[in-house]
């Protein structure tokens, strides 16, 4: 007979999942503009995938299909991984990726709403481990690469029919890849950053897209989506270790706005750790998260053995998050501090 | 810190800060405050539940046919924490039984039900002079007044007005947030009685000798706080005592008593204290109306106003008898308008939805709304908790509504009681954020009641054991002492067999017979039986069965005893220093 509230005010989660995703549509268009359309295709795929793994999984688990395929939380993992692979992944990647992310890391778990892990970021670590290879191969942008790539060209690209073109044609390191193998050949940052693939803060051309993931990650602040203290968190103390780093030593260690805006730090700060489920709760336990991710990714970019150390970081402080939230109680009304 | 800021801003002119969390839902307040505070037409028959507050249920004084007059004692409230019932018209008693009820479970409870006789015809008014009354026997006749929280909460005002020596109140916070939407008495109230409400706090404020009087008013309702402003610079108070009406940011829930107190004054009421613990108490508007009708007037808490709104022809509020039926304020406010599927008690956020329409409107009851699918939908089937934590970003009480919610859903009701449940207002904030339509509210409701059964049947246990383990030790002890005077028994028997053959053999010639020693014997034993008796009756006190127990054992008793007395005796010199105390402070007062 109690059911009070008889008032709503809640987006429901299909509309959060829809905004957040609307979010990333400036960072798409800004991808396809610096690297091809392929990237549409690699999307395409990876949403397809994602959405028949799902219903497979919910049918198996026996659990109501349209409720959870409208939700969106599956077309969103499938996107965050399609945007975090290489360009003119081969499409077997972007399905196994996917598949992963789905069936092992959300469904297997419990589906929405009980995943420990980021799916998305699970699908790309077990990418990057198995095939590391291509997972670092990444394209040129458009306007730096040598041979001009059609429309046509990427798609024999991502379905495995290249007719003789090689991938390394049209590939390039990324700033970060280049800036750690021509570290170790004792180059300066200085001289390491005058490569063609620099731009003006991160990479040439790739800075466009993370610009548009920082207007996409404003729009879901503004939106309420999210919250401040991730985002800031996160990039506050990367740049801060970097800027320490950078002070100390500049010739070996980048500038902070580099780290800022190359790799994943923009899409991790605004669209992967933001991720409710795997991540805390409390707004204390929010800071310490992302405060964990970017100690780590910064570890990882200068010490560990990848270029890239957001989904690593992002996968190793979700095993953390029960004890955050545990630690981070906030002080309750009228109980003592 | 956020006391220290909140202090500094009040003094500074610049408002209070909002409610920690908090929501703001549609208002809808307009609709009901276009029309002044109605009359309804006198109902032909009025029930009146027994239970229509917090606390014991009163004790019926009427029976069945009686006749009586309004405003005539029909159930006396019953202990410390209970509250009076009166005939809010004349008439005749119909019924007393079990009728349907406003209560979320639907189920009936004792009710009286009156059948007017259309006279009106009152009781002699006995109003009294408040200034200079002796306190106690003021809030000795507040017990037979009926009046209790009408906010919403319904606890009898009489308990809250009681201080002593360790609760002094130095401010006295009237509570006129209204924060829940669609509700607008307390608002109609003041607009029209204003007057009328600070002769209350003039009441209140006496009876607790508060040095200050602050007056809480969300800033949606700028008309009513204008009329309250008007009405403090006039009341007398206002010389005597600090007297403020503070505006408040619209936020629900503002009007929940601790976080208004925040808002006002900013101090935090400790969870595990009461607000007057620490010098505050709380009352609202239309309650403090009520001790002005009372005191001054002689009127019992006979009637309160009700918003009728929502989805009526024409929403407005009314001054209602208690005991008269839903339908009857329906049929005042216009009638119900098409596809009205269900009457709410209280507001949207934390209401209920009645039984029937044939209920009756209790002291608790501040507002109707006729419910349609157009102004509240049914909740969406509920989706898997995404942990996005916007409840916790809502709720009042900075509790974490996820972490209860899995406590809750798993029962692990150790965890849930540990994160704080038992602090759980209910407001319902944290649902009505939920993106996934959880019925949150729903699930702590749930846990809390199974806790506290829990805890009940975990008392009764312990209570059960502890009986039993004294049953096993008094048996044993029994045992025991049976074997030893049955070892006494023999012991003297055999010596008696002794002396009596010593005695033939001494004193054969003496002229008696066995029989007459067997008699003198018995005689002696029935004197003997009389002496224990007359014993145990002086020392009635003593339990039976410890009369015969062990020197060391009685040793002990004694000992308890001695202490016991000695306790007994400084309680008593204490409540004496204290009722001193008492008359000290009031004559105080009084001067």
């Amino acid at each position: 007979m109690s059911r009070s509230p008889y008032l709503s005010s809640a987006p429901s989660v299909s509309v959060i999942m829809v905004k957040v995703m609307l979010a990333l549509v400036p960072a798409i268009a800004a991808y396809v503009w610096v690297f091809g359309a392929g990237i549409l295709v690699v999307l395409a795929l990876a949403s397809v995938t994602a959405l028949a793994a799902e219903a497979l999984m919910l049918k198996l688990r026996n659990r109501p299909i349209k409720p959870f395929l409208m939700d969106g939380s599956a077309l969103l993992a499938a996107w965050l991984l399609a945007l975090s692979l290489p360009p003119l992944a081969p499409w077997w990647l972007v399905v196994v990726g996917t598949l992963f992310a789905i069936v092992i890391a959300k469904q297997l778990y419990g589906g929405l709403g009980y995943n420990p892990f980021n799916p998305a970021m699970v699908g790309y670590a077990v990418l990057l481990i198995s095939f590391p290879v291509i997972m670092t191969h990444w394209p040129a942008p458009l306007e730096l690469a040598q041979a001009n790539l059609s429309f046509a060209n990427q798609l024999q690209y991502i379905f495995g029919a290249s007719n003789g073109l090689s991938l390394d044609a049209v590939c390039m390191a990324t700033p970060l890849d280049y800036l750690k193998t021509q570290l170790t050949l004792h180059h300066s940052v200085q001289e390491i950053t005058t490569a063609p693939q620099f731009g003006l803060l991160g990479a040439q051309g790739g800075e466009w897209v993370v610009g548009a993931y920082l207007l996409g990650g404003l729009y879901l602040l503004q939106q309420r989506l999210i919250t401040w203290h991730l985002p800031t968190a996160f990039l506050s103390v990367l740049a801060l270790i970097a800027g320490a780093f950078y002070l100390v030593d500049a010739t070996h260690f980048a500038h902070p706005l580099f780290h800022l805006f190359t790799g994943a730090s923009m899409l991790g700060a605004f669209f992967i750790i933001t991720d409710p489920v795997s991540g805390p709760t409390t707004p204390k336990g929010k800071l310490v998260f992302a405060a964990g991710i970017a100690v780590l990714t910064y570890l990882i970019r200068v010490y560990g053995g990848y270029p890239d150390g957001v989904a690593f970081s992002v996968l190793l402080m979700n095993m953390c998050v029960p004890l955050i939230d545990a630690w981070t109680q906030p002080r309750v009304f009228g109980h003592k501090k | 810190m956020s006391a220290l800021i909140n202090i500094v801003k009040q003094n500074l002119g610049l408002g209070s800060i909002a409610v920690n969390g908090g929501v703001h839902p549609p208002e809808h307040k307009q609709e009901s405050t276009t029309q002044a505070i109605g009359q309804l037409p006198l109902p032909k028959r009025l029930v009146l539940p027994l239970r229509q507050h917090v606390g014991n249920l009163p004790k019926v004084l009427v029976a069945v046919g009686d006749q009586v007059l309004k405003g005539q004692l029909l159930a006396e409230a019953e202990g410390n924490i209970s509250a009076a019932i009166h005939a809010p018209t004349s008439g005749t008693i119909a019924a007393i039984g079990d009728a349907l009820i406003p209560h979320p479970s639907g189920l009936p409870d004792r009710c009286i039900t009156i059948t007017a006789d259309g006279k009106d015809e009152w009781i002699a008014h006995s109003p009294s002079d408040w200034r200079k009354e002796d306190k106690t026997r003021l809030l000795e006749r507040l017990r037979h007044s009926g009046i209790v929280g009408l906010g919403g909460a319904a606890f009898p005002t009489q308990v809250k007005l009681l201080t002593n020596a360790k609760s002094q109140v130095d401010t006295l916070v009237i509570n006129a947030a209204e924060c829940e939407p669609y509700i607008t008495c307390d608002d109609m109230l003041m607009r029209e009685r204003a007057d009328q409400i600070l002769k209350g706090v003039e009441i209140a404020q006496h009876l607790l000798g508060a040095n200050q009087c602050l007056i809480g008013i969300e800033d949606n309702k700028p008309e009513a706080a204008e009329a309250m402003r008007l009405a403090c610079t006039n009341s007398p108070l206002a010389q005597s005592v600090t007297l403020k009406v503070v505006v408040v940011p619209t936020q629900y829930p503002s009007g929940d008593a601790r976080q208004l107190i925040r808002l006002l004054t900013g101090i935090e009421v400790p969870a595990d204290k009461r607000s007057i613990d620490v010098g505050l108490q709380c009352f609202n508007v239309a309650t403090v109306l009520a001790l002005h009708r009372y005191f001054d007037f002689g009127e019992p808490a006979l009637s309160r106003i009700v918003t009728m709104t929502g989805n009526v022809k024409i929403p407005a509020n009314f001054e209602v008898l208690f005991g008269t039926l839903v339908t009857d304020l329906v049929k005042a406010g216009g009638g119900a308008l098409e596809e009205t599927d269900d009457y709410i008690m209280g507001g949207p956020m934390m209401g209920f939805s009645l039984p029937s329409a044939d209920v009756p409107i209790t002291k608790a009851a501040n507002c109707i709304i006729a419910s349609a699918p157009n102004l509240f939908a049914p909740a969406p089937p509920a989706m898997p908790c995404i942990r996005c934590a916007r409840c916790a970003d809502v709720c009042p009480v900075s509790l974490q509504p996820q972490e209860l919610y899995w406590f809750a859903k798993s029962s692990n009701l150790e965890k849930a009681r540990d994160y704080n449940l038992f602090d759980c207002i209910e407001c319902g904030c944290c649902t009505y954020a939920c993106p996934s339509n959880i019925p949150l509210v729903q699930y702590y409701r749930f846990a809390k009641s199974e806790i506290i059964a829990q805890d009940r049947a975990k008392e009764a246990a312990d209570l059960a054991r502890e009986r039993n383990d004294f049953r096993l030790m008094r048996i044993e002890r029994e045992k025991q002492e049976r074997a030893e005077k049955h070892a006494q028994k023999a012991a003297g028997a055999k010596a008696e067999v002794a002396n009596a053959e010593a005695a033939k053999t001494d004193a054969a010639p003496v002229n008696e017979t066995p029989d007459d020693s067997a008699m003198a014997a018995k005689k002696a034993a029935i004197a003997a039986a009389i002496e224990r008796a007359k014993a145990q009756k002086a020392s009635a006190i003593a339990p039976q069965n410890v009369a015969d127990a062990k020197p060391a054992v009685q040793a002990e008793i004694a000992e308890i005893d001695a202490r016991r007395e000695a306790a007994k005796q400084a309680v008593s010199e204490q409540t004496l220093s204290e009722q001193a105390v008492d008359n000290i402070a009031s004559t105080r007062d009084e001067k």
